[in-house]
């Protein structure tokens, strides 16, 4: 288990500089005149154009400023915004909302499919089963950017079950209807995911031997067929934190939470490069991350990754 | 073990002078969509204590499925038993509920499968598995579960127990896997022992082993042994009795000496034939022409009768009776003399 932890983590510095690296590319492919795009019509001087040069290192090479990106981004420094904010600063503040948001909409997600999954798994065809394809369905087609309005016009505004908006300092209770949209973003495959799985485990020959060994069914399922079935949906569930993280762009937008989604957002509509790039750059080492919890995670749950 | 009687209670109407099982007239059929799939076509067997009975047969001959009908874990649907029945010491279980008859399996009658290896829960530890065991039927805590299914693992000869109890099956060789199946199969000792072809997977000298190893706790136990099988060098050397199937029947049952000596069966004859012999070197080996039928569409008459040199008109219009040829000789054919010789 610690070797595959200490390769799994080689492995992550690696995609680590990869990623920053074609994150890096990208902005310096874009760039033009930022500062030309920040004070508009009205005439920059020469020597401003330097001191501006100089504080975002634009005069340097390619590989300078990747050194001087990189360095920033290891010590915490990400700079400032072409607006004078620092960037950290917004991060600090973006962070907490998001994760919040994409927890709640993680947690919602992953008890509803696998609640359901498993039970249209063990009963395929019911019809329990027919009504969630159906509904899944109907989830699956619609996108976010529908969705979400909707979501916000039915359930908030008209009906008044839930706030249609959700501030900074948001409860749960007030996040709970733009996680539900965001949740179902994934929540639809993750369930799908879960049945196929739950049907093809109970065709297993250790079930079979796992009836014979005369456990009751519920031992059985919630035992012996639960934890392989879960493989896979794991796995998924990591993936999906990124579907959730550009998700999360549109429904913070629409329900007017100021995370991460609502900075990169207008970062990108302000053509602030900076802050995209700080957001971004977080937003790649936030699903290295999860990805690496999900590794792990794996591993735990199938001894055999474990060896090899 | 000291909780035994209680547990005969557990189970209500047992008597302990009835045979140790009795399985009469079995029926299972496999409801599909392309049509109705006859498995098992009332099949009569009876098991005693210390005996071992080898069924006999091709792929889909149903003898899996009988052990799996006697067990109660067909998967239902598509599978069902519509009639017979399986009386263990008096009790017919297929009457019994679902709660009694769980309280049967693992600690009346175990069962061991072919392949080891997809028949263990890869993502638990063989010791979770045996433990699993006492737990739930002995109500043990996990450390005791624990203890005890080192023991088991020591009983069958599985080196260095106390450390491999700690190991998930993929880390086994294939006949330690087997031996682990073995050990939980007898982990609440058992008094039938359903054996559905448990070397099939190995290599002949494992084989050897797992056999031998299988005769040793048997005799040890007076278990009743209940051997699937298709491989009549297997059965020759471990049986006692031998029920041949055919298409979801049992065609001949006899001591294993008899039927090797004198089939009493076209299909047992026929079958016998087809087995290379050294003293035979040289000669065409007879096959039997043609497939098993399709259990959808089993011919009229005797299910032999496509494929028999011995038929004739009637066999394809009447089902043999069952003769008793000897004391201990079942044979349903009705060309049992011409298949003797006498």
């Amino acid at each position: 288990m610690f070797r595959y932890i200490v390769r799994r983590l080689l492995q992550m510095v690696l995609t680590f500089f990869g990623a920053t690296f074609v994150v890096h590319a990208l902005m310096f492919a874009y760039v033009d005149d930022p500062f030309q795009a920040l004070v508009g019509d009205r005439p920059l001087t020469d020597s401003q154009r330097t001191a501006l040069n100089a504080r975002y290192h634009l005069d340097e090479g390619f590989f300078a400023q990747y050194w001087h990106y990189l360095k920033g981004l290891l010590t915490g420094d990400f700079g400032q915004s072409l607006t004078g904010r620092p960037i950290g600063d917004m991060l600090a503040q973006a962070w907490p909302v998001t994760i919040r948001l994409a927890l709640l909409a993680i947690v919602i997600a992953a008890v509803i499919a696998i609640g359901a999954g498993v039970l249209s798994g063990i009963r395929r065809g019911g019809a329990f089963d027919t009504v969630t394809l159906v509904l899944t369905l109907i989830v699956l087609s619609m996108p976010i950017v529908v969705l979400a309005p909707l979501a916000q016009l039915i359930f908030g505004i008209q009906l008044g079950w839930f706030p249609p908006t959700a501030g900074r300092d948001a409860n749960l209770y007030q996040l709970l209807l733009p996680a539900l949209v965001l949740g179902s973003l994934v929540i639809a495959t993750e369930l799908r995911v879960t049945r196929t799985s739950v049907a093809e485990n109970l065709r297993a020959d250790y079930v079979r031997t796992a009836r014979a060994k005369g456990l009751a069914p519920r031992r059985v399922i919630g035992v012996h067929v639960l934890r392989n079935s879960l493989i896979p949906v794991i796995t998924l569930i990591g993936v999906d934190i990124g579907v959730l993280m550009s998700g999360a762009i549109v429904t913070e937008g629409v329900f007017n939470i100021p995370g991460v989604g609502f900075n990169l957002f207008r970062g990108v509509r302000t053509e602030d490069g900076p802050v995209v790039v700080g957001f971004v750059s977080i937003l790649v080492i936030v699903f290295l991350v999860v990805n690496l919890i999900v590794d792990l995670l794996y591993a735990a749950l199938d001894p055999r990754i474990r060896y090899e | 073990m000291t909780d035994i009687t209680a547990q005969m209670d557990a189970v209500p109407g047992i008597d302990p002078r009835a045979p140790l099982l009795d399985v009469r007239d079995l029926r299972v059929e496999f409801r599909t969509r392309e049509g109705v799939a006859r498995a098992v076509n009332g099949v009569t067997l009876r098991l005693h204590p210390g005996e071992t009975l080898a069924v006999l047969g091709e792929s889909g001959c149903g003898k899996s499925v009988t052990a799996q009908a006697i067990m109660g874990i067909l998967d239902t649907p598509p599978a069902h038993v519509t009639g017979g029945q399986v009386l263990y010491r008096g009790v017919d279980l297929l009457r019994l509920p679902e709660n009694d008859r769980r309280k049967v399996r693992a600690n009346r009658i175990a069962m061991i499968f072919q392949d080891a290896l997809s028949a263990l829960n890869p993502v638990y530890t063989v010791g979770f598995q045996l433990g699993e065991l006492f737990r739930v039927h002995r109500g043990m805590s996990r450390g005791d579960a624990k203890r005890r299914a080192v023991e088991l693992l020591d009983q069958v000869r599985i080196p260095d127990a106390k450390r491999r109890v700690n190991d998930y099956p993929h880390e086994f060789s294939g006949g330690m896997r087997q031996r682990v199946m073995i050990a939980m199969a007898l982990a609440l000792d058992p008094e039938v022992l359903i054996a559905d072809e448990p070397t099939t997977a190995l290599d002949v000298t494992v084989q050897a082993q797992i056999m031998g190893l299988l005769a040793e706790l048997q005799r040890e136990r007076n278990m009743g042994l209940m051997l699937i099988t298709h491989d009549m060098g297997v059965v020759a050397d471990v049986a006692d009795r031998i029920a041949v199937m055919y298409a979801g029947q049992v065609v001949e049952e006899a001591p294993v000496y008899d039927i090797y000596a004198r089939p009493a069966h076209a299909y047992t004859k026929a079958l016998l034939e087809s087995i290379p012999r050294l003293d035979l070197k040289g000669r065409q080996l007879n096959v039997i022409r043609g497939l098993p039928p399709a259990l959808t569409d089993i011919p009229r008459g005797c299910a032999f009768h496509p494929r028999c040199a011995y038929a004739r008109e009637i066999c394809g219009i009447e089902p043999p009776p069952a003769y008793q040829i000897a004391p201990q000789r079942i044979a349903s054919c009705h060309f049992v003399r011409e298949v003797l010789g006498v």
